[in-house]
């Protein structure tokens, strides 16, 4: 059943890229939800999912950020954040790195968290039970499904069900959809030459889908397909969806 | 054991210096991961190949597994039942030794390469011959066999095709079930015109590089050794414990040529391919054709029950390896990747392995499951072993086609929280977990955060005013910037606009 | 300590957080073996799928199976063939009225002697709708393996009784020939290879023709 909008009081977990380099997101974020009559906070405590540590060996240094995580969004039923990578990191990690280090404790309060953690796909589809969210955007884009948006978080075909009720807006299928983008977090600079070869190749398929935009729920994996977009001058842009699902008509797009 | 010293002259054509094997006495001679891809990755021709086949296969391997209802809940008996094997391991493998044995097989055990080498090489001198012929199979590749056997003066005749254009070519496999994957038809009929007639019946006059004619120069070129051999080697997919049977499964059929027409053969067998019943057969039937070849079955499957009079080798030997297969049982994270089957679909769907090819690994065991086994097999000691869980995206798309379910992703991590920790603790300081120190500091609380940003935000204003992309830069930021542009954070983070536009608290 | 001894305490040791249980308690299974998988027609998808791997099926009444190897001898030219012991005796001569030269197995061929002959025929012990495969237990109807894997044709008669629907049934049917310790061969359609740029070529080592008589 779905839950009301309104009224609802809902976390933003913002990420720390958005936090930093993608703020346009996060603001997104919180102009959809209250659009569609959310209450939303954001928990000043948050810091990081603790992917970038623990992804690369380092779990005590993880486990502070499930710290962090844990203190901020304990009291909330409603934790949503703008990125599938972030949210299935907190999901499938944090539960983890606690035991790991035998703080059974954290690990209970992990799993809390877990349960109430979405993405901001899963939250609008599964608990507001919407897809049509009133946008407007009369552009060509192209999705591409991160890898930890569609096999850590599992999202599935939510963001597609998303773009294709935003008005205006016309949704090309991009060639190898499915296959990483290399950026891989740490690995884009442990091995940036195979990373490289992955982005060039996803930068090309989405050339080929003739899209304005290029669409994900990661701005990580935007960040580096647009890297490649924006070195060889394609003009093809990046947007995040949140941003789509925000823009409504009258706006500036 | 140095390859090229031998006093006499070589019997089969060598391979390429340097060891992928495990377990060798000389240290491991491959540089890291980066090295290794990043030439892998010039070589237009073999990316070329390499992402025509490994797109056929995966496309080939959903349709087939498509057609299979229960998909999962095989998956899920697969993994249960090698889950079984894994942790009852020394029961397993006594009920596979009384079965074999009481079917008139000889069981031997080898602790490690070296000695695995030295028992093979004694059984097959004992025949008094100096040739075998042999299945493609990793355990004897690990082992670094024929080079064991070619050091004793024993030529071993590779007999699938691929693995024969590898040998032939003086090369290295680069994929577990298609280890030619790198060559085209045009460097195959090279391969065949310049060396077959060196190691026996040569070539036609006028071979084509069509495929069926370059298997056709194979067959003859293979039958005459098939029809003279005295001793086969094989691997095997599986030893059934409750009958003491060992399976083969394979294509072309020169499987059951090595398998049925020497007088003596020898399989071996590492200690963890075991299955417990006959009727598990059923689940790794189901699952091991479509996930490798993606075939609903492949062509031929050989099963034999030690000695059987009158039919085949009269002979039977079963040498079960351990070599470092006891380190990863010793980790119950690590364990669960000798649940692998060597089907090869993790590679086939792997991005990686898509664009570097096998060789990049300096492993028999490349891709996914490469990185996580062979560095459980060999140790975290090399630069290239202590490389190659680094080797992947964590994309997660191996884990959703492996047949046994193996968390292939969260055992990469659990890889490189060793690798951390040694790094860590190592005698010599290393960079890395130099650079996590401030950087865990700056997310360990909200304050440090929201401290770091202001750093940034007062360059931004200062020195970086105009900057929207960074281009090319030195390093540390090069490996990023020399192919990709880098996007300057904005003036304001979320937080700095939250506490202006929602009033600071939440 | 010997080798073995070496590795099976390794193997203890490695184990020392697994809890002291039967395996099957210690990992339950949810499984159900020797299930068959539900067909529109076992036998019309058995024909279907050894097709698709380039087998030759003939589908006959049991009547016609003479008939049919003689039509089949004759129209393959095969010249020589060699026979099991055990094999049906009007299979052999329907054999011999196609034109082959049967050659017995007592004594025992040598392999390059084998390796001059055109063809085998032998009987089966079970085939596998799903997956187009026939299985030889190596009975005497089939004889030892080498028959059915030198000479270049193997025509193999298979009853419609001896045809399941899936693996799981067909490792069930096979069990008490393992138990008795025969070997086992599975064979879906020839020899192959996709060893070549992954394109598919049909006959390598094994015989490269498979004619199949399926016997109604």
């Amino acid at each position: 059943m779905p839950v009301s909008a309104k009224g609802l009081r809902v976390a933003l977990f913002a990420t720390c890229v958005n936090d930093l380099m993608f703020p346009s997101t996060p603001k997104a974020v919180v102009r959809l939800l209250e659009r569609l009559g959310c209450v939303v906070e954001f928990p000043m405590e948050q810091t990081c999912c603790g992917q970038m540590f623990t992804n690369t060996g380092y779990f005590e240094a993880g486990l502070d950020s499930v710290r962090t995580y844990v203190k901020a969004f304990e009291p909330y039923e409603y934790i949503v954040g703008p990125s599938g990578s972030c949210v299935g990191a907190i999901r499938h990690q944090s539960v983890m790195l606690a035991e790991k280090a035998g703080d059974y404790v954290l690990a209970g309060k992990a799993a809390k968290c877990v349960e109430h953690s979405y993405d901001l796909s899963e939250f609008l589809v599964d608990v507001l039970g919407l897809t049509d969210v009133g946008a407007f955007f009369p552009h060509k884009v192209t999705y591409h499904p991160t890898c930890h948006s569609a096999r850590i978080a599992k999202v599935g075909d939510r963001p597609y069900q998303l773009l294709k009720a935003v008005k205006g807006l016309e949704l090309v299928e991009l060639p190898d959809a499915n296959t990483c983008c290399g950026f891989g977090g740490t690995f884009s600079i442990k091995n940036p030459e195979v990373s490289a070869a992955m982005a060039a190749d996803k930068a090309r398929n989405v050339l080929s889908t003739g899209a304005e935009y290029v669409v994900t729920g990661d701005n990580a994996c935007l960040m580096n397909i647009g890297g490649v977009l924006h070195r060889n001058n394609t003009g093809v842009k990046t947007i995040h969806i949140a941003e789509i699902l925000a823009a409504q008509e009258g706006d500036a797009a | 054991m140095t390859i090229n010293q031998t006093s006499h002259a070589r019997r089969t054509p060598a391979p390429p210096p340097g060891t992928f094997g495990v377990g060798q006495p000389e240290p491991v001679a491959s540089p890291a991961f980066r090295k290794n891809a990043q030439k892998q990755l010039q070589n237009g021709r073999m990316r070329k190949n390499l992402s025509h086949a490994t797109t056929t296969i995966r496309n080939k391997r959903l349709l087939r597994v498509a057609e299979v209802p229960n998909w999962e809940d095989v998956r899920s008996a697969g993994a249960a039942i090698k889950d079984r094997v894994a942790r009852h391991l020394d029961q397993y493998l006594a009920q596979a030794e009384e079965n074999l044995t009481k079917n008139g097989a000889v069981v031997h055990w080898a602790r490690d390469a070296q000695e695995a080498n030295q028992i093979i090489t004694s059984l097959v001198k004992a025949k008094g011959v100096d040739e075998v012929v042999k299945i493609k199979s990793m355990v004897t590749q690990e082992i670094e066999m024929n080079e064991a056997l070619e050091a004793a003066g024993i030529a071993a005749w590779e007999t699938d095709l691929a693995e024969l254009i590898v040998q032939l070519g003086h090369d290295r496999p680069s994929h577990v079930l298609v280890p030619a994957i790198h060559r085209n038809r045009e460097e195959v009929r090279e391969i065949f015109k310049k060396e077959m007639g060196t190691y026996g019946t040569p070539p036609p006059q006028g071979m084509t590089n069509d495929p069926p004619v370059l298997a056709g120069a194979a067959r003859v070129h293979l039958r005459e050794k098939f029809l003279r051999a005295k001793v086969g080697i094989s691997g095997s997919n599986m030893v059934i414990c409750d009958t003491g049977t060992v399976c083969i499964v394979e294509s072309e059929g020169n499987g059951r040529m090595c398998l049925t027409l020497p007088e003596t053969l020898i399989s071996v067998v590492g200690i963890e391919k075991i299955i417990p019943t006959f009727d598990d057969l059923e689940v790794f039937m189901k699952l091991l054709p479509r996930s490798s070849t993606a075939e609903r079955m492949n062509p031929y499957t050989s099963m034999w029950t030690g000695v059987t009079e009158g039919d085949g080798p009269k002979e039977v030997h079963v040498v079960f390896v351990d070599n470092g297969r006891t380190n990863a049982l010793a980790d119950p994270e690590g364990r669960q990747a000798l649940r692998c089957i060597r089907c090869s679909a993790c590679m086939n769907i792997c991005p990686i392995f898509e664009r570097v090819g096998g060789h990049a690994y300096g492993s028999v065991y490349p891709g996914p499951i490469g990185i996580i086994l062979t560095p459980m097999l060999r140790g975290i000691d090399s630069d290239i072993d202590k490389s190659l869980p680094y080797a992947s995206t964590l994309c997660c798309a191996c884990a959703d086609v492996c047949p046994v379910k193996i968390p292939i992703p969260d055992i990469i991590v659990h890889m490189r929280n060793k690798i951390a920790e040694k790094k860590k603790h190592d005698r010599r300081p290393h960079l890395e977990p130099l650079v996590f120190i401030p950087v865990d500091w700056v997310f360990k609380e909200s304050k440090h955060w929201e401290l770091a940003q202001k750093a940034v935000s007062i360059a931004k204003k200062s020195v970086l005013k105009n900057v929207e992309y960074f281009g090319p830069l030195p390093w540390p930021a090069s490996p990023w910037t020399r192919a990709r542009d880098l996007p300057m954070p904005p003036q304001e983070s979320f937080r700095e606009w939250w506490k202006k536009n929602r009033g600071g608290a939440r | 300590m010997n080798a073995r001894d070496v590795i099976f305490s390794r193997i203890r040791t490695a184990l020392a957080d697994v809890p002291n249980l039967p395996p099957e308690q210690d990992i339950p299974l949810d499984w159900k073996y020797g299930e068959p998988l539900a067909l529109d027609d076992v036998l019309d998808t058995f024909v279907k799928m050894c097709v698709d791997y380039k087998a030759t099926v003939e589908r006959v009444p049991a009547a016609k199976i003479g008939e049919t190897i003689t039509k089949l001898v004759k129209d393959r030219g095969l010249k020589s063939l060699v026979v099991p012991g055990g094999l049906e005796a009007s299979w052999r001569k329907a054999a011999e009225k196609g034109g082959a030269k049967i050659v017995d197995d007592e004594p025992q061929k040598t392999s390059p002697e084998l390796n001059e002959i055109d063809g085998v025929i032998t009987a089966a012990r079970v085939g596998i709708a799903d997956t187009g495969t026939i299985v030889l237990d190596h009975a005497p109807d089939q004889g030892r393996r080498a028959l059915s894997l030198v000479p270049d044709t193997h025509l193999c008669v298979i009853n419609a009784d001896q045809v399941v629907s899936d693996v799981p049934e067909a490792v069930q049917r096979l069990k008490p020939s393992v138990q008795a310790g025969n070997p086992l061969t599975w064979i879906s359609g020839g020899s192959a290879t996709s060893d070549i740029e992954l394109s598919r070529v049909e006959g390598v080592h094994g015989p490269r023709n498979l004619l199949i008589i399926l016997a109604e």
